[in-house]
């Protein structure tokens, strides 16, 4: 049903003179939902979100919030709020006075403002901050208020421009949690732009990868990781080994392919296009689908043909706790990463081992370059 | 041996320092100090302290207070003052509005053009307004035999020549301000309903007071110690720059000019001290 | 309709600035330039004439006045660059925190007294009878009254005073927005004292140099009070000439003619100053 829809986005393009900063951008954000803008800097993410704000006019397209077109709205009349990059709390006033304005704006009574402030402040679990000024607050608290000053005018949708940004790793750790159960809290329809894809999957409900000014892919975090739709998606989400090579044989969605450094491997064609033998090809392979096994002297273990195996030395072991990797010298001089586990044991893998790293063919995502 | 050296060095540096703190320190001082010696001239030996130079009624020791030429002065320096700094802090925020924010093509030329005057020295503004005032005077009384008396000089022509090179100060304080405001917080507003004017009012302005403030104390105290400029556009009523050069030059110095002197020292200080106490309260919030 | 607010506001802000540049600044030189042209024939009627301008060529005391008035400011600030040059790297990087700011306003305390009060302090220091001289009779060291007023030297010490704080205030504030470390580096790199100041610190700085310089070089080129106060009848300074053409003996055309004469040359000085330091006014003096 239409009208569930809070946000849609119908070709919105806006140029900057000659420069496209947004290009033929549609989407629908079902009401209530957690949706994320993932892209690069520089991608028009910031540009989509101030045009859906109302402080630039696309050059082409429409905007409907509640199905209704919002292109002639001033944007202090359209119920779309917006959490800014730095927040942009107000330093001349104190925390009271940053939550009522939007609601003095609206000119409502002052029992009614109070009453509305304190329920939000309540809301956000900040009851008595209500008199401090700005600067005392601290990095999360401030964030919270820049919530708070938003939600008290009860938006359609809420717009977060790398709102957890300018805070140190482990704020921004706890504030991933805090904010989605912020929004299951208002059930508000929450648009969240950044850069970081761990933010981008961790929070949201369905995240739109951009590049240069096009939407690449819309989907779900999971779906968006799995099954990328073209090669940027795969290369910008999640870690990757990265190579581009040549089609050998097209055999089904199996390909034989070769790689430029010579690696010989099998692969899944992803995306729509049709393969050729020839053509040429961008391929990744994460880390976390690599399996390694230390060679021993003598046994050769039996790989099914369909899957890819290749051998080579461990360079360097990079422990990053349940995160660790090692970098292996391959066949083709190339490094390739690949996710292990380190018990701490005598039987760890440590740096001039031999190695045997095999991973199955659809893990090798194939794109048509 | 290096350490005892570079000690050396730095005592060395800092006995300099001092010294040329003495030397700015030193006229002002003589000026200053002069106000409270008993005696007919403004000149050593000490013959003892007194207050008359500033309350005393009766010749020859007329103090400040009973002068009437002085006081006069001393009221039109400040009515000048006063227009000077509020003409200039209003056309120098809407220069800074103008250079900071709008983008408009030989944007770079015109901000040069706002500096000039500061340079052009001051004699040249003088005479330049009072050749052009005079002329245009001049023009419409012959041709409709009406006299245009703001454009004699007088207080309305020192206004306007201490204004010409006094904006370009305000100006440059002012734009300073607004080029470290945050643009997002006035988006943030019109994001929260605001209209435009009250954007202005509780969001963009309360910014740039400080800064406004300390500009009009600037505008009002360079006006007030003005001479160049003045000296070709004064009429009858003379500013007190202009009253104490002419009794400095004309009658001779005596101890009521050290008391003169005292007494805007004190009063350009704590003018000075307040809009520095106006920014740094801004700065820690 | 947004695209018409954009125009509005762009004429309201740029109203006020046009009406200042131009009905006070760019018409009166206008002005002062075409009635330096002409020349007085009889009463009330004037001829186009470069009268004005062949007079000062010929008379060699204008001249003269002008040049000295030139090379005089030169001196001053040259002067005012060496004498306070130290004292902002000291406040901007030696002073401790707190005395840093003391300091900064203690040099711009003179700025708020009057030019008129400052040499008056001068007078009543340097004078036959002033403080100096009386106190030098007292300890002994010279037997009768010394005047130190009415010469060039005291003239040239008078402006020097008068203007170095706005050598120092632009200096201090390029000083301040030196990073330590790249003087620490310079050391690092093997740099000694003399070459950390001549490579690093001084090119750092230019920017700040030159604008100081400009505005110190037109302030005393244009002082009027110091040289005639300090110097006397006999300081001879350009400005003298000006008012004394346009006040004394009201010939405003010959006054006009000198004021542009005053600004077409030290406009020349400025503008060889920008080339030969290789800096431009907007980024030195529209900077600070």
């Amino acid at each position: 049903m239409s009208a569930e829809y809070d946000l849609e986005c119908l070709d919105v393009s806006k140029n900057f003179g000659g420069v496209r900063a947004v290009e033929d951008v549609s989407f629908k954000i079902p009401k209530g939902s957690f949706f994320s803008i993932l892209g690069p800097s520089g991608c028009g993410k910031t540009t989509l979100m101030r045009m859906i704000a109302g402080f630039e006019d696309p050059t082409r397209g429409d905007i409907y919030i509640k199905r209704k077109s919002v292109l002639n709205t001033a944007p202090n009349k359209r119920n779309v709020k917006m959490v800014f990059q730095h927040l942009a709390l107000f330093p001349m006033m104190n925390v009271f006075e940053n939550i009522a304005y939007g609601l003095r704006c609206r000119g409502e009574t002052a029992g009614e403002i109070e009453r509305k402030v304190k329920d939000v402040l309540e809301r956000i679990a900040l009851p008595d901050v209500g008199g401090r000024e700005i600067h005392q607050l601290s990095g999360g608290q401030k964030q919270r208020i820049a919530i708070a000053r938003c939600m008290v005018l009860d938006p359609d949708v809420l717009l977060l421009d790398e709102p957890l940004g300018a805070l140190d790793l482990k704020l921004r750790e706890a504030m991933k949690i805090e904010l989605k159960l912020l929004q299951h809290q208002f059930d508000t329809t929450f648009i969240y732009i950044t850069h970081d894809q761990s933010e981008a999957l961790v929070m949201s409900d369905n995240v739109a990868i951009m590049n240069e000014g096009r939407f690449e892919q819309v989907g779900a975090p999971q779906e968006l990781y799995h099954d990328p739709k073209t090669a940027f998606v795969a290369g910008f989400v999640g870690d990757n080994n990265h190579w581009t090579g040549k089609i050998n044989q097209v055999i089904g969605d199996r390909l034989d392919l070769v790689t430029e450094t010579g690696l010989s491997m099998t692969g899944h064609l992803r995306g729509n296009a049709a393969a050729a033998a020839g053509g040429n090809l961008t391929l990744f392979v994460r880390p976390e689908f690599i399996t390694t096994r230390k060679v021993e002297d003598g046994t050769s273990e039996k790989i099914s043909s369909d899957d890819n195996c290749l051998t080579g030395k461990i360079d360097s072991l990079l422990f990053n706790g349940a995160n660790s990797r090692i970098l292996v010298r391959g066949p083709g001089q190339e490094l390739i990463e690949a996710d292990i586990v380190l018990t701490g044991g005598t039987d760890d893998l440590r740096p001039g081992d031999p190695v045997r790293l095999s991973w199955p063919r659809e893990q090798t995502m194939c794109f048509l370059a | 041996m290096a350490q005892k050296r570079n000690s050396a060095f730095l005592l060395g540096y800092r006995l300099y320092v001092l010294a040329f703190f003495v030397f700015l320190a030193a006229p002002l001082l003589a000026a200053g100090t002069f106000a409270f010696n008993d005696s007919l001239f403004p000149a050593l030996p000490w013959q003892g302290f007194t207050l008359d130079w500033f309350f005393n009624n009766t010749e020859p020791k007329l103090g400040m207070f009973h002068d009437r030429r002085l006081l006069r002065g001393l009221y039109y320096s400040f009515v000048i003052a006063t227009m000077v700094a509020l003409l200039s802090v209003l056309v120098g925020t809407c220069n800074a509005f103008l250079f900071v924010r709008v983008e408009f093509p030989y944007k770079n030329f015109f901000y040069i053009l706002m500096v000039v005057p500061l340079v052009i020295p001051g004699v040249i503004l003088g005479i330049s307004i009072l050749v052009l005032a005079s002329t245009v005077a001049n023009g419409v009384e012959e041709t409709f035999n009406y006299e245009i008396e703001f454009l004699r000089p007088g207080i309305s022509l020192v206004v306007l020549g201490q204004f010409s090179f006094i904006t370009t100060i305000t100006s440059l304080v002012i734009t300073a301000r607004l080029r470290k405001f945050d643009e997002t917080l006035e988006e943030a507003a019109f994001n929260l309903g605001a209209r435009r004017a009250r954007v202005l009012r509780t969001v963009t302005l309360p910014f740039l007071w400080p800064a406004m403030f300390a500009a009009g104390i600037v505008a009002f105290l360079v006006s007030f110690e003005n001479f160049n400029t003045t000296l070709f556009l004064v009429g009858s009523e003379a500013p007190l720059t202009i009253t104490m050069f002419d009794r400095m030059v004309k009658v001779g110095s005596t101890p009521v000019l050290n008391a003169v002197s005292f007494f805007l020292m004190v009063g350009s200080g704590l003018l000075a001290l307040l809009s520095i106490l106006v920014q740094r309260d801004e700065t820690e919030a | 309709m947004k695209k018409d607010i954009t125009r509005l506001s762009f004429i309201l802000l740029f109203a006020p600035f046009a009406l200042w540049i131009i009905l006070l600044i760019i018409l009166p030189h206008i002005g002062m330039v075409i009635i330096s042209l002409r020349e007085k024939v009889a009463p009330r009627i004037y001829e186009f004439s470069f009268a004005n301008y062949v007079d000062f060529m010929q008379e060699p005391i204008y001249w003269n006045t002008l040049l000295r008035t030139g090379s005089m400011s030169l001196l001053v600030t040259v002067l005012a660059l060496i004498i306070g040059f130290p004292i902002a790297y000291y406040i901007a990087k030696i002073a401790g925190k707190r005395s840093k700011g003391a300091l900064f306003l203690l040099c711009l305390i003179p700025l708020w007294v009057s030019d008129l009060i400052r040499a008056f302090g001068w007078i009543l220091l340097l004078r036959e009878t002033g403080v100096v001289s009386t106190a030098l009779q007292k300890t002994g060291l010279v037997s009768q009254p010394i005047e130190f007023l009415y010469n060039d030297a005291t003239v040239i010490m008078g402006l020097v005073y008068t203007v170095i704080l706005f050598m120092i205030v632009p200096l201090v504030s390029t000083l301040d927005g030196m990073d330590d470390a790249m003087v620490e580096a310079g050391y690092n790199l093997g740099g000694n004292g003399s070459t950390v100041l001549r490579r690093i610190i001084i090119p750092y700085a230019m920017p700040g140099i030159v604008s100081g310089c400009i505005v110190v070089f037109m302030l005393t080129a244009g002082s009027y009070l110091t040289p005639i106060l300090l110097g006397g009848k006999n300081s001879s300074w350009f400005t003298e000439q000006i008012y004394e053409q346009f006040i004394s003996r009201y010939n405003w055309e010959s006054g006009a003619a000198f004021g542009f004469l005053l600004l077409f040359f030290t406009s020349i000085v400025v503008w060889l100053g920008l080339k030969l330091s290789g800096q431009t006014l907007s980024s030195t003096v529209a900077k600070s």
